[in-house]
C-alpha cells in the first residue's frame, strides 16, 4: 500500500470517506516510510501507538458516518509544538525530557478535526536558523540531491524536517512555524507548499516562542489546497493568545479555482537584489507572466524600506529571544547543570544547554536590549519596522491584491556549506521573507520551477492583513501553470 | 560600535550564560559582525515616526480579573529537575 504516501491530503481525505482505504491503513503506509527514511533525520520522535489509536477512532466515526473535517489525515509535527505527554523539546538540549501536561492550541484544533498524528520533526534549534543545522539532533538531509550529485543538501530551516517529510511523502502534511521565513524558506528548497499567515490568525498558545511579535503557525504540504484544508483547522481565536484574533475563519478550500482576473499583482523593484541567480529572476518573471495570462494585472511597485528589514529583524528577534529564553534557569523544568548558588546553576545550565546559535542570538538580544543601547538599537529598529510596514500598506491602498517575489535568493545549498565564521551569510537566506514576519502579513511559497543542478525553486506571495485567501487563489494559479514538481524518488531506502 | 572582551563578558552575565576566556574572542567576533550588519539602520530618517508596538491595529482584550485555571501543583512540578514537598528545589539563595 506504498501508494497511499503518494496521495495528496484532499485525496486521502475523499478517499477515507468513500472508504476506498482506511485511516488505519493510511497511518501504517506512513509509519512503514518513516521507518525507512531515518536517514533524513526528518523525525525526531515517532508514535506509532499514538497514531494508531488515533487512526482506529477515524475509522470508527468514518464507519459511523461521523467524519469530522481531517478524519485520518496522518500529519507531522514540528517540535516547537507542545504535545501533551509526548515529549517536546524545540530540538534543545536545555528542555532535555520536557514532557508537557498540555497541549498547544493550533495542534489540539487539528486532533479536534480529526487528524492522526505521526510524531515531532526536526527544527532548528528554538527554529533559530535557516538550514536545519543548529538542531541539537542533528542536521536534516532534504530528499532532494543536485543532479549528478549524492552531496547532502540542507532542506532549509527552521522547519526543515517538516518540509523533507511532507517532500519525502512521511505525512500528508506538517505544522511549521515563521518567525522570519521558517515556513516559506524550506518550502521553497523542497518543493512543496508552505503558508504563514497573518500575524494573529494561529494562536501561538503552547507554542515554544521564539520572537513574540514575529512567531506565527501554519502548514506545509504538498498542494496549494491542501495548505488550505490544514489552515481551515489551524486558524481561530484563542483567548489564551491575547494577540490571537476574534474573526471568523472562513472555507480557505473555496478559493482554489477562484478566477483572478482583474486582481492587481504588485512587483517590487527593490526585490531585484545583487547576486541573485539569473534563473531566480527569469522564474519570477515567469511567474509574473502566468498570472497575467489567468487575467491579472501586473504593476511595478516601489517598497523602499525593504534593505532595511534584514537588519532591523537581526535586532528585534534576539531581542524578544533574550527575553522569551530567560525561562530556561535550569529550576522548573529541563536540563540543570548544579553551582555553588542559584546565579552558578543558572550559567551553568544555560551555557551547557543552548547550543552556539541560540546563545549568539541571546547575547546580541541582551547587548541591545541593555541600559544605554536600548534607544540605538531596539528602538530604532522598532521605528523602521514601522516604515516597513507602510510600505506595504501604501501599496496595498494603491489597490494591489497582493505581492510577487522569489521566496529565496538562491536553491538549496549543502549540509555544512554556510556555517563559516560570518552568521551574517546564513542570515541572508531570509532577505525575501523577513519583511512580511516584519509587517505581520500573510505570505505563501509555491514550487515554480527547477533550477540548472534540477532543484526546485518557490515563488512568493505576499497578502493583505487577513487576506490568506486570494494567497490560495493565486497561488493555485502558479502551482497549475507551473506543472506539480515531481517528488525525488526515495534513494534514502 | 565594536565590542571588546569585557563587554563580552557583561553581556554574558546578564544573559546568565557561562562562557569560557577561550570562547571570548571568537564570541566577539560574531557578535561584531552582526552589529556591523545592523549599522546600516543608522542611514534611515527616524524622524517623527512612532515605534512599532503592535503588528496588528488591535486592541488588547481585558477579561475579569479572577483565577481561571490553577491548583495543579502535580502537573507544574512534574518536569522539575529537582522538587520536594510542592515546592521547585535550588540551592540556598538566603544566607
Amino acid at each position: 500500500m506504498s501508494n497511499l504516501t503518494s496521495l495528496t491530503l484532499a485525496e486521502a481525505r475523499d478517499g477515507l470517506r468513500a472508504k476506498k482505504f482506511s485511516a488505519v491503513e493510511i497511518a501504517d503506509a506512513h509509519l512503514a516510510a518513516i521507518e525507512k527514511a531515518k536517514s533524513l533525520n526528518a523525525y525526531i520522535l515517532e508514535t506509532p501507538e499514538k497514531a494508531r489509536a488515533m487512526a482506529e477512532e477515524s475509522d470508527k466515526r468514518i464507519k459511523a458516518g461521523d467524519a469530522r473535517p481531517l478524519e485520518g489525515i496522518a500529519l507531522g509535527v514540528k517540535d516547537l509544538f507542545a504535545t501533551e505527554g509526548v515529549r517536546t523539546t524545540a530540538c534543545s538540549k536545555i528542555l532535555d525530557n520536557f514532557v508537557p501536561p498540555y497541549e498547544s492550541t493550533v495542534t489540539s484544533q487539528l486532533w479536534r478535526d480529526g487528524a492522526v498524528m505521526l510524531g515531532k520533526l526536526n527544527n532548528d534549534e528554538f527554529a533559530m536558523g535557516s538550514s536545519n543545522e543548529t538542531s541539537a539532533f542533528g542536521p536534516v538531509v532534504s530528499p532532494w540531491q543536485r543532479k549528478g550529485s549524492n552531496a547532502k543538501l540542507v532542506p532549509g530551516g527552521s522547519s526543515g524536517g517538516s518540509a523533507a517529510a511532507v517532500a519525502a511523502k512521511l505525512c500528508l502534511g506538517a505544522t511549521g512555524t515563521d518567525t522570519g521565513g521558517s515556513i516559506r524558506q524550506p518550502a521553497a528548497f523542497t518543493g512543496i507548499v508552505g503558508i504563514k499567515p497573518t500575524y494573529g490568525r494561529c494562536s501561538r498558545w503552547g507554542i515554544v516562542a521564539f520572537a513574540s511579535s514575529l512567531d506565527q503557525a501554519g502548514p506545509f504540504a504538498r498542494t496549494v489546497q491542501d495548505t488550505a484544508i490544514l489552515l481551515r483547522s489551524m486558524a481561530g481565536h484563542d483567548p489564551k493568545d491575547s494577540t490571537c484574533i476574534n474573526m471568523e475563519v472562513p472555507d480557505y478550500e473555496k478559493a482554489i479555482g477562484k478566477s483572478v482576473k482583474g486582481m492587481k499583482i504588485g512587483i517590487p523593484k527593490e526585490y531585484r537584489i545583487d547576486g541573485v541567480p539569473a534563473e531566480i529572476g527569469k522564474l519570477w518573471e515567469q511567474g509574473a507572466e502566468w498570472l497575467k495570462k489567468a487575467g491579472a494585472e501586473i504593476v511595478e511597485i516601489s517598497l523602499p524600506h525593504t534593505k532595511y528589514a534584514l537588519p532591523a529583524y537581526y535586532i528585534v528577534a534576539p531581542a524578544e529571544a533574550s527575553s522569551n529564553l530567560a525561562r530556561y534557569d535550569g529550576v522548573r523544568y529541563g536540563l540543570r547543570v548544579p553551582g555553588k548558588d542559584v546565579i552558578e546553576l543558572y550559567e551553568n545550565t544555560r551555557a551547557a544547554g543552548f547550543g552556539a546559535e541560540v546563545k549568539r542570538r541571546v547575547l546580541i538580544g541582551t547587548y541591545v536590549l541593555s541600559a544605554g543601547y536600548y534607544d540605538a538599537y531596539y528602538l530604532r529598529a522598532q521605528k523602521v519596522r514601522t516604515l516597513i510596514k507602510r510600505d506595504f500598506e501604501e501599496t496595498f491602498k494603491q489597490g494591489v491584491h497582493a505581492i510577487l517575489t522569489p521566496a529565496t535568493p538562491s536553491s538549496a545549498f549543502g549540509i555544512g556549506e554556510k556555517s563559516g565564521a560570518d552568521p551574517v551569510e546564513m542570515y541572508l537566506n531570509d532577505v525575501f521573507t523577513v519583511t512580511v514576519n516584519m509587517a505581520g502579513l500573510p505570505g505563501i511559497a509555491v514550487p515554480a520551477g527547477l533550477d540548472g543542478s534540477a532543484l526546485p525553486l518557490g515563488l512568493q506571495l505576499i497578502g493583505r492583513p487577513f487576506d490568506e485567501e486570494t494567497l490560495f487563489s493565486l497561488g493555485h494559479v502558479i502551482e497549475q501553470s507551473a506543472g506539480r514538481i515531481e517528488l525525488p524518488d526515495p534513494w534514502w531506502g | 560600535m565594536s565590542i571588546d572582551a569585557a563587554t563580552v563578558r557583561r553581556i554574558a552575565h546578564l544573559a546568565r550564560i557561562k562562557v569560557e576566556d577561550g570562547e571570548i574572542d571568537h564570541l566577539a567576533g560574531e557578535i561584531n559582525s552582526i552589529l556591523g550588519f545592523v549599522e546600516q539602520l543608522k542611514e534611515v530618517n527616524v524622524d517623527g515616526v512612532e515605534p512599532m508596538t503592535s503588528v496588528t491595529p488591535m486592541k488588547l482584550p481585558l477579561r475579569k480579573d479572577v483565577v481561571t485555571d490553577g491548583g495543579d501543583a502535580k502537573k507544574v512540578l512534574m518536569n522539575a529537575p529537582q522538587s520536594e514537598e510542592g515546592f521547585f528545589l535550588v540551592p540556598k539563595v538566603v544566607e
